[in-house]
């Protein structure tokens, strides 16, 4: 086959940033089990025990947190499945096998356990069958943490990974091989793993759909995370383009820094609070280089990310500390975990609707012990008194009175401990369902502040999944009921008198920003690396004009009208700061 | 050594939570247990081994203990069996 040259494949832009490099393909498809000799026995028998202790360690973690929805019968598959990691026959018989056949590990997992399933599978009775399949997904699970370990001796430096969808974890691993960009088949806009590659400053382009099968390893790509486009083994002309554009994009880049120690003020003088997103604790650096003013919003999940359980108080409390140390007297809003029942529910559990589903501030309430370690770890880690602490999905006030209790709880225990934390911590939501916007007076008297996510609130308003390609161009920020509730939520906070801050990547676009501080936002927090040009777009914002602009934008009743206007205000007022951005 | 035949006598028969309690309940015993079905024989103590029984209501399963605490293993795990697994 000849080398494909010059192909343009495009894709969603799901994190900005242009990049020249090699593939690497990295596929996570079922590999045949390789019956390799082993040379050296200890090594052998430890790669077994670290695949062992790393399957316990998963399924302990699911189990501990899904026990009470996962029903009596699974809840025992469970069990037994973590059980067999430790059965004392199987793994005598496995470890004598290695010991004495000198063949892979993993090849003798596979060969043992399956003589298991084989037996099952010959019984008539239907459940064996079912049971077959448990057995089979304890064994895949161990391989796979062969595997795992296996990757991460693998993965070259500085190169581009295609891959067909890519998790988080996967994005924190490559990124500290200095993974150049990221190009995936499937995925959306608002996955988590998108969020840590913008975060960590490497471009991505998601949904694709033929990367996979149209890249070789070792294939020269240009990626361009602005346009969402690729190109593979391009010709010497448009490499040479890319270069400049590079180029040119480090000169800004370096340009902007100059920012770095400047107020976010407009130039009419209005200082805007200006903070950023904390995803994993990597970007600390990019946090303080930039010098944020602040974190509006620590992604606590995102942080653990690489854990294999969930970490426990004391992880927990040194994390939290260091955060609020370094960014000291800087404030650090710390948001309780945001799972979703997608990441711990076992596959045949899932749920149709995740998004409707067993997520944020519903799984904590149902696991009182995590959400009170979680609670506990951050009263403990805020005696700088720079720490606030907000709740994810919330939709009604019964949820905030709830964590009240819970949040007073502990305070009496460590009162009781003689441990010291901040008595006036304070406490926000984020406003991200639509029935949190509505009722924004009422949670109002409830809370301290409340953070407006936008991610969240425009996939529930609009009823779209951004990372859903046939519907995603029905994403819009700038729809009139989105830019009216925004100015709902804004209004109902000012007249209640508490803080509306937002951290939703609509803060972090350019061309939103003007409405938003017309609305009267006073305060946005936007990933790291973002913060620079936001900072220069609010610097040269002058607040009459764009208060004109919002309050023209609120009259006018479809999305392309409100584009438009935005787009024209932003062409003459603002171009020469963002022109040769892209 | 003792040997024991026993039948299932709960409706689900001796589906994965019971296999799991046997298991345990042999763990805390030093002797040998075995469990015997249609010519398989199952070390007691192995949880992937006691999960390829197939063993519905009314089946027949013979017990085998051997060793120093055979007796006290013998009358609680056949104990278990004959209150159908706790689930009457």
């Amino acid at each position: 086959m000849k080398t494909e040259s010059e192909i343009m494949l495009k894709g969603i832009a799901a994190a900005p940033g242009i990049a020249i490099s090699k593939a690497y393909i990295y596929a996570r498809q079922k590999e045949e089990v390789a019956d390799s000799a082993v040379t050296d026995l200890d090594e052998a028998l430890e790669m077994l025990d670290t695949a062992l202790e790393q399957s316990r360690k998963e399924l302990r973690k699911i189990f501990s947190l899904a026990v009470d929805k996962l029903g009596e019968k699974r809840a025992a598959i469970f069990e037994a499945q973590i059980m067999i990691l430790d059965d004392p026959i199987l793994l005598s018989t496995i470890k004598n096998r290695i010991t004495n056949e000198r063949r892979a590990p993993e090849y003798i997992v596979n060969d043992e356990i399956s003589k298991y399933t084989d037996l099952m599978n010959a019984s008539h009775e239907l459940y064996m069958k079912e049971r077959s399949h448990d057995i089979e997904d304890i064994k895949n699970r161990i391989l796979r943490n062969f595997k795992k370990k296996k990757w991460k001796s693998r993965i070259a430096n500085d190169v581009i990974v295609v891959t067909s969808t890519i998790t988080p974890s996967d994005t924190v691993l490559f990124s500290r091989v200095n993974a150049k960009g990221y190009v995936t088949d499937f995925g959306g806009l608002t996955s988590h793993a998108a969020i840590v590659a913008r975060s960590l400053n490497i471009p991505a382009v998601v949904g694709l759909h033929e990367a996979t099968s149209r890249i070789k390893d070792d294939d020269l790509i240009i990626i361009d995370g602005f346009k969402g486009e690729i190109f593979i083994n391009p010709d010497e002309k448009l490499l040479k383009e890319y270069q400049k554009k590079i180029v040119k994009l480090a000169q800004r880049d370096s340009d902007l820094l100059k920012l770095k120690d400047l107020p976010a003020v407009t130039s009419d003088g209005k200082e805007i609070q200006l903070l950023s997103n904390l995803d994993i604790l990597d970007e600390m650096e990019i946090v303080t280089q930039h010098c944020a003013r602040g974190i509006g919003l620590v992604r606590t999940e995102g942080l653990f990310e690489e854990y294999e359980a969930f970490p426990d108080e004391e992880e927990q409390f040194k994390v939290y500390k260091e955060i609020s140390e370094r960014m000291f007297p800087g404030t650090v809003i710390i948001r309780a975990f945001d799972i979703g029942g997608d990441k711990v529910l076992p596959v045949d559990l899932h749920e149709p609707n995740p998004f409707l589903g067993w997520r944020g501030i519903r799984l904590l309430l149902d696991n009182p012990s995590l959400f009170k370690k979680q609670i506990r770890a951050i009263l403990r880690a805020s005696t700088h008194k720079n720490i606030k602490f907000m709740l994810p999905m919330i939709a009604s006030l019964a949820e905030i009175r709830r964590t009240k209790e819970i949040v007073k709880e502990c305070q009496e225990e460590l009162k009781k401990e003689g441990t010291a934390f901040d008595k006036h911590l304070s406490l926000g939501v984020m406003i991200e369902i639509p029935s949190a916007a509505v009722l924004i007076k009422d949670f109002a008297k409830e809370v301290d502040f409340v953070s407006i996510g936008t991610n969240d609130l425009i996939q529930y308003l609009l009823a779209v999944d951004r990372g859903n390609e046939i519907v995603s161009a029905l994403y819009q920020e700038f729809h009139p009921a989105v830019v009216q509730t925004i100015n709902h939520i804004i209004q109902g906070g000012k007249e209640s008198k508490i803080l509306v801050s937002m951290c939703g990547a609509m803060a972090a676009d350019p061309f939103a920003v003007p409405l938003l501080i017309g609305l009267g936002l006073e305060s946005l927090s936007v990933s790291a690396s973002a913060v620079p040009l936001i900072k220069r777009i609010i610097r040269n914002i002058d607040c009459k004009e764009v208060q004109g602009l919002a309050k023209e934008c609120l009259a006018l009743s479809t999305e392309k009208e409100i584009n438009d206007r935005i787009h024209k205000y932003f062409n003459h007022k603002l171009q020469d700061q963002i022109k040769n951005l892209y | 050594m003792i040997e024991e035949r026993v039948k299932i006598v709960n409706n689900a028969g001796l589906h994965t939570r019971p296999a799991a309690t046997i298991v345990k309940l042999a763990s805390k015993y030093k002797c040998d247990f075995f469990l015997n079905k249609d010519g398989l024989h199952i070390n007691g103590k192995s949880i992937i081994g006691v999960m390829t029984l197939a063993a519905e209501k009314g089946s027949e399963i013979t017990l085998i203990f051997d060793g120093e605490d055979e007796q006290q293993a013998c009358q609680e795990i056949l104990e278990f069996f004959k209150r159908g697994f706790d689930e009457l």
